[in-house]
This record gives C-alpha cells, structure tokens and sequence, in this order.
C-alpha cells in the first residue's frame, strides 16, 4: 500500500449566492484594488490516503467529496494530487 | 409520552427546547449524541446551536452523530422530528428534508423578530394554531438562506411541503427561495423551520407564539408511533 495526498477544492456552484465572495470584494476598493472583480470564496481540504494504486486512492477521495466535504446540491469541486 | 431533545456538541437551545416542551405539557428528556435509541420518546426536537462547531457547514458532522441513526429509524417508522434552526440544517445534511440552508444573503448574523406566515394547519406540527393567526418568532442564525433548484421548490409547493413563510412587516430576513422558513419532508412527519418557537414559549419572553407550535407536537405524539 502506498500513502497518497491529495487536496479538495470545494467551490459555490454558479448561480449560487456567495456572500463570503461579495464580502471580500466590496472590501477590495480600500485596497486601491477596485479592478478585481467576480470573488468567489471555497474551501479547500487536504488529505492523505492509503491505497494500492493512484486510481484507486483518487475513488476513494471523490466518494468523500460527495457524501460529505462537499454538499453537490449547492456546491462542486475539484480533486488534485499534491504527492 | 415524551419528547427527545438531542444534544450535539456545540448545541445550545437543547434546555430551552426541553423547558418549552414542559410548558406545552409533555416531559422531555435530554439524550446525548452518542446515545444511539431514543429511550422510548413519542417525537424528537434536533435543537438550536451550532453542532461540533458547524465546521465544514452547518450540520454537515452531526448527521455523522450515533443517535442519528436512531432518528432516521424513528423518521421512518412515522415519528415525529423536528429541527429548529441548526436542526433544521442538520436534518437537511442527513437527507431527512429537501433543500440546503445557505449563508444568509444579508453578509450579517440575523438575530431578531420576524413574522410567520403558517401555510398548512392540517399538519402535526401546526394544527394547534388559530386558522388566520400569523406567528411572531425570533430568529438567531447566520445560515438560514433556504435553496432549492426553482424545479424542485415547484414540486415542493405542489405537494404543499412548504409550512413556513416569512411575512410582512419584516419579510424575508436572509435571501431564503420564496420566503420559506420551513418545510416537512414528503411523510409530512419531519419538520424543519430556522425561527426559534422554544425562544418564544411564553410571555415574559416577548412572545408565546413558539408555545402553539409546541402544544401541536405534544398533543400529536399521541397518535404518533413510539420509539424503540
């Protein structure tokens, strides 16, 4: 068995409100930075997993992001390899 | 018969639910998250708080608690549930009622009154309420913002799912999807609602509105299947 890192990037689908989004960008005009636009805000989770091959350990990863880290109904995500 | 009041970590509306129910005439009795039967209890009130700290989102761990399973055995026996605020979110992460309680489109902590439209009277939850009476409730919560795709809130509506309303003069306090404060699952049997009626169970608190939807909980546990 071999140990695998991944990291899970969980974001609001589109069309979904995203008041953490529209909070920070209101506050980027006092920042002089008032040409940034369209902020989103997720989460992100990093995670190691014991499996026998990559396969296998990235199936594992996207049974967890839809049973639990993400919620599919209001949000998506993205699973990379970190190692 | 007595009412069930789950206590997660990081709840906090747990002996406020159980002093409600006492004023609605019925024992509660406080069960631990770890307790994995529900001792018997005629309904079961998933309370306020915020549970194992809301971490990753609101209710997404407590539907991991071991007396969950419990509730979902209660749930589809026909027993009672009811959810109330963070309850609500936890009912909606476990699958138990449609929906997700989004972060409330104010970008604030909504904390104060609001007025209840009561859809349906016909329900266990609602039936002790005078036909035409609105109720006044508080609400305390930072994700209360009701989201459902706009097909699936049709289907809801059509099979009269929605109970709760927020209504004029307040109106809607965080961006909820038609102004829905509450909802039942198919069974008409589990409910969820983000307005507090524990917090509003007798006068000296501003309000004893909450004591309507308590009595309609308690006077139909009687009919209601009991727990194992």
């Amino acid at each position: 068995m071999t140990i695998f890192r991944f990291s899970v990037s969980i974001m609001p689908r589109d069309g979904i409100l995203d008041p953490q989004g529209r909070a920070v960008e209101a506050a980027l005009p006092q920042l002089g930075a008032a040409s940034v636009h369209d902020v989103r805000v997720g989460r992100r989770v990093e995670l190691s997993v014991e499996a026998s091959d990559e396969p296998a350990a990235r199936a594992v990863v996207e049974q967890l992001s839809a049973d639990f880290l993400a919620n599919p109904l209001v949000e998506h995500w993205s699973i990379e390899a970190t190692g | 018969m007595k009412v069930a009041v789950v206590a997660f970590p990081g709840s906090n509306c747990d002996r406020d639910a159980v002093h409600a129910v006492g004023l609605a005439g019925a024992q509660a009795e406080l069960l631990w998250h770890e307790e994995t039967d529900l001792h018997g209890a005629g309904a079961v009130i998933l309370p306020g708080g915020f549970a194992h700290g809301d971490y990753l989102r609101a209710g997404a761990i407590a539907r991991f608690s071991p007396v969950m399973g419990a509730v979902r055995d209660h749930a589809a026996r026909g027993g009672l549930v009811l959810g109330i605020c963070n309850g609500f979110q936890v009912l909606t992460e476990a699958g138990l009622l449609p929906g997700a309680l989004l972060r409330n489109d104010t970008l604030r902590f909504e904390h104060r009154w609001v007025r209840l439209a009561v859809e349906r009277r016909d329900t266990p939850f609602t039936h002790a309420v005078p036909e035409g009476r609105s109720l006044r409730l508080p609400i305390a919560h930072g994700e209360g913002c009701y989201y459902l795709p706009a097909a699936d809130l049709d289907a809801l509506e059509a099979r009269g799912q929605v109970l709760f309303r927020y209504a004029p003069p307040e109106g809607n306090p965080n961006g909820s999807a038609r102004d829905i404060a509450g909802v039942t699952d198919g069974s008409g049997r589990v409910c969820g609602l983000m307005p507090h009626p524990e917090r509003a169970a007798e006068q000296i608190l501003g309000s004893d509105d909450g004591l309507l939807l308590m009595r309609s909980l308690v006077e139909s546990m009687s009919g209601a299947q009991v727990a194992a």
